[in-house]
């Protein structure tokens, strides 16, 4: 099982830029969502900032779902600057991989439960490392998509653009890179104190 | 003494690798760096584990080099060790006199000896240099207080030039330096204009880069790198001039000629040298003259 909880409200008015369209995902009965929390936080943000659509639906894990469900929203959602969404860590991938030149940020951290835990999609994984790195990473996973789940960058073990460590890998950080070039969000890998894990709040398997 | 004493100098720096053995006997390692390294390199470089394939250790290794005069520059890799045995590590090198380092991400536990280990890679090269820099500072990474007199090292990182996605490793090379690397060594380099290409965007940071060379053996072997090896390839009209006098090539004049050609083509855009040469530690002084580098003076 898992559960979302909200990032803070300081954190996701940063993210908050231009048009703004939320999505949120509801009815996976294996994540926990903080539904009423989520509803006030939004209620906020629509009355600071420009928020074109607030979009609830469930499954956005499913690539083909997800299509379907935005299916017509499509307009509003073309036309907006960042997508802010409410939804576990496997969500928020799928919906950063549907949409590779917007800004799609994240506003929840991902905790694991022990426990039975239900359907996550085929593609992506969640690491519920407890400290989502996917808004400075264009919504790819540093933890689940590099295989040394690096969080500073490339290793030198790529080769053609392949993981050292599974030739039919790609590598996490090539993805990375090449995502945030097209999203004009370079200067997320420029920051002063390089990032370190907290393995103390990491219910990581 | 720390190496970077010598950039700040001016000093076209000269250093080389040399792997520690799958056991305690060290009197052949000793014994080659003082007949062909000793008067032609500044330093050594001491693996830490290297190709993820168990030895004896860096720390100790480099400790031996030290006592023999030599000087030791310790590699650490994130793969064996969390935040506590790097920083205790780093820590222990200060206590035994050894102040230059070269700090890692390491390769990947599967491509070695023991692909069932645990990979660990709690920290990455960029924060193992952080960390460093936190001790420097008298702390360590969590903030607590380390007592006496911090210790000082000369923090080394590694890059690849010829890398296919050189954007990337430029990005991440900026990262090292942001975190308080002082000098580059580089991936062994074969293609001499991308090297020059990638120095050209590297000189904006302003940290000394050594060129990294690795001695082409044979065939198979550039062959096997090509396929295999991250940021290194050898070019077809290379592996034509291996294949070109097979008995040149087997005695290994060819590699040492190809080494000091790489050497004299890339002087004017690098601040040093670091010759991998895997084993062939004796063709180094050969390589050396033959690009035209006297001994140095001690």
């Amino acid at each position: 099982m898992l559960i979302t909880q909200l990032k803070s409200k300081e954190t996701i008015e940063s993210l908050a830029e231009g048009k703004i369209v939320i999505i949120n995902c509801h009815g996976c009965k294996e994540v926990y969502f903080a539904e009423h929390q989520a509803d006030e936080l939004q209620k906020e943000l629509s009355a600071s900032k420009e928020v074109t659509k607030i979009i609830t639906t469930d499954y956005i894990c499913n690539p083909d779902n997800l299509k379907l469900q935005l299916k017509k929203h499509m307009d509003v959602i073309n036309a907006a600057d960042t997508i802010l969404v409410f939804s576990c860590g496997v969500g928020i991938q799928t919906v950063a991989d549907q949409f590779q030149e917007k800004r799609v940020y994240s506003c929840c951290d991902t905790y694991q439960l022990p426990g039975f835990q239900g359907v996550t999609a085929l593609n992506v994984d969640c690491g519920q490392c407890g400290e989502c790195y996917l808004n400075g990473t264009g919504g790819i996973c540093p933890i689940t998509a590099c295989s040394k789940s690096l969080i500073n960058g490339q290793c030198g073990g790529a080769k053609e653009g392949k993981c050292e460590v599974d030739k039919d890998m790609e590598c996490g950080w090539e993805r990375i890179y090449r995502k945030l070039e097209k999203m004009n969000k370079l200067d997320n890998m420029k920051y002063d104190v390089p990032k370190v894990r907290n393995f103390g709040i990491s219910k990581e398997k | 003494m720390r190496i970077t004493e010598l950039f700040e100098k001016g000093e076209f720096v000269l250093t080389a690798e040399v792997g520690p053995p799958k056991g305690v006997e060290i009197d052949h390692l000793i014994k080659d760096a003082h007949e062909f390294l000793k008067t032609r390199v500044h330093a050594l470089n001491v693996t830490d584990n290297q190709s993820s394939v168990m030895r004896t250790g860096s720390l100790a290794t480099c400790k031996v080099l030290k006592d023999e005069g030599l000087l030791p520059i310790f590699q650490i890799t994130c793969r064996d060790r969390n935040r506590i045995a790097l920083q205790s590590d780093v820590l222990s090198a200060a206590l035994l006199g050894i102040e230059n380092l070269l700090l890692l991400t390491g390769d990947y536990t599967t491509l070695g000896d023991h692909p069932q280990a645990k990979p660990v890679f709690d920290l990455d090269s960029v924060s193992l240099i952080h960390a460093v820099k936190c001790l420097e500072g008298g702390f360590d990474l969590a903030g607590n207080a380390v007592d006496g007199k911090p210790p000082k090292f000369a923090k080394g990182a590694v890059v690849s030039p010829c890398s296919d996605s050189v954007d990337v490793q430029l990005a991440k090379m900026e990262a090292k330096v942001k975190a308080g690397c002082e000098y580059f060594q580089t991936q062994g380099v074969f293609e001499p204009d991308k090297f020059m290409e990638f120095m050209e965007k590297a000189k904006q940071f302003g940290v000394p880069v050594q060129l990294g060379l690795i001695i082409p053996k044979n065939v198979g072997m550039c062959r096997y790198m090509n396929a295999n090896v991250a940021g290194v390839h050898v070019p077809d009209d290379m592996i034509k001039e291996l294949q070109a006098d097979k008995e040149r090539t087997k005695s290994g004049d060819v590699g040492v000629e190809i080494c000091a050609r790489l050497i004299r083509e890339c002087k004017d855009y690098a601040q040093g040298v670091h010759i991998m040469s895997l084993g062939w530690e004796n063709r180094i002084p050969e390589i050396l003259d033959m690009a035209g580098i006297a001994p140095i003076a001690k």
